[in-house]
């Protein structure tokens, strides 16, 4: 497709030579274009609250129990994921993706982080117990800013939906993992904060092993 | 104390927390994505989108006429004047125009050229029955509905469908009287 084409201009004759409709396609492969290389527009927070707000209440009224509903929110996470890794990996890294363990997860720490919620994740620390486990973690998670969960939901965490993303951008930068999101208590702060569990299968840290 | 004077929709909007247009993007088309998949009719989807937006127009106008500082709109003209100018500009980050009133000045147009929801967005064939913007029909339906003015709010122009511009049906249908007594600040 032409707008993988690191150059813009080179990626416009492609088209031009193939298309059957070359006026049509240009006009698409610009606002295409235009919207791939922006990327600086806001919108209130406001408005992805209600909106965020929405998405969980329909799918609770699609699920009968808490696990449901996360790995729900988990999926609409993943599409999110799925297509931010596709879009930074061209808007930020010149079309190349991470190959390394720890150059994937600093790209989410930092990277993803930066642009879905205009600041790096306030830690990333590998687990103590376990060699597969990393932990990425933030205070005050963006989507539970506005949430407080009913007593009887539990441990239901919104964050599920983060915890959606990061799969969503592991997976398909060929990382696949287990994520979830959990609530963990701070001292000395009312509100917990909420961390993103990432656990890698069994054939990422293979590979990593391999490559040494 | 005298009433604070109205702001801008653009002194609101640079005082708000934001956030990037592409997480926003993004989820909003996740949601429909899974509506999509949920519902499989393209019409139970145009449905469940609206009733989202209205969901959201109910809560949403407190916080407009909160930030907003607004006083009453002296008629229809005016309110849409500031639907568009204030109210898309402050959640949205862009502003419509108001156009195509008909004589009685009960339904107009607001036109929309810049819509952060419609980044990335191409409707594949099996959806062209599906009014993928339905959010914010709705949304603009239950913030007039809060405010005493039943309106019916329809898509007449869609840029995924190929149009130049997103054009919005706003028709007042009726002003319903406030029913407990009424107390002005002024």
């Amino acid at each position: 497709m032409g707008f993988r084409e690191s150059h813009f201009p080179s990626g416009l004759e492609v088209h031009k030579r193939n298309s059957p409709c070359p006026t049509f396609t240009i006009h698409i492969e610009i606002a295409l274009w235009e919207t791939l290389s922006k990327g600086k527009q806001k919108v209130s927070l406001s408005a992805f609250a209600f909106l965020f707000s929405e998405l969980v209440q329909y799918n609770q009224t699609q699920v009968d129990n808490i696990a449901e509903l996360e790995r729900r929110l988990e999926d609409a996470g993943y599409a999110v994921g799925a297509r931010v890794l596709e879009l930074l990996c061209h808007r930020e890294k010149g079309n190349r993706r991470e190959t390394r363990l720890l150059g994937i997860l600093s790209f989410i720490h930092s990277t993803v982080w930066k642009v879905l919620f205009g600041k790096v994740a306030d830690s990333l620390e590998k687990g103590t117990e376990h060699e597969d486990e990393y932990m990425n973690s933030e205070k005050e998670l963006l989507v539970n800013r506005f949430i407080s969960i009913p007593k009887d939901m539990g441990a239901f965490n919104c964050g599920a939906f983060v915890a959606g993303i990061v799969k969503g951008v592991l997976d398909n930068a060929g990382f696949p993992a287990v994520v979830t999101a959990h609530f963990v208590p701070v001292d000395g702060q009312q509100r917990p904060r909420t961390t993103i569990l990432i656990k890698f299968v069994e054939e990422v840290l293979l590979r990593e092993a391999r490559l040494g | 104390m005298a009433p604070a004077a109205p702001k801008s929709g653009d002194a609101i909007f640079a005082s708000v927390d934001r956030v990037n247009a592409e997480l926003f993007t993004l989820t909003y088309g996740a949601i429909v994505r899974q509506l999509l998949t949920d519902l499989e009719e393209v019409d139970e989807v145009n449905k469940q989108l609206d009733q989202m937006g209205y969901n959201i127009g109910v809560r949403l106008v407190d916080e407009f006429l909160a930030k907003s500082n607004v006083s009453r709109c002296v008629d229809f003209r005016e309110t849409a004047e500031v639907i568009a100018k204030v109210g898309f500009k402050m959640f949205l980050g862009v502003t419509a125009s108001v156009t195509n009133w008909d004589t009685e000045g009960t339904t107009c147009s607001l036109i929309m050229e810049d819509n952060p929801l419609v980044d990335f967005v191409e409707l594949p064939d099996t959806c062209q029955g599906l009014h993928y913007c339905n959010i914010l029909s709705g949304v603009v339906r239950g913030a007039l509905e809060m405010v005493s003015m039943k309106t019916e709010v329809t898509w007449l122009r869609d840029m995924l469908k190929g149009d130049d511009v997103f054009e919005l049906q706003v028709k007042l249908l009726k002003q319903i009287p406030e029913e407990y007594p009424y107390k002005d600040d002024e």
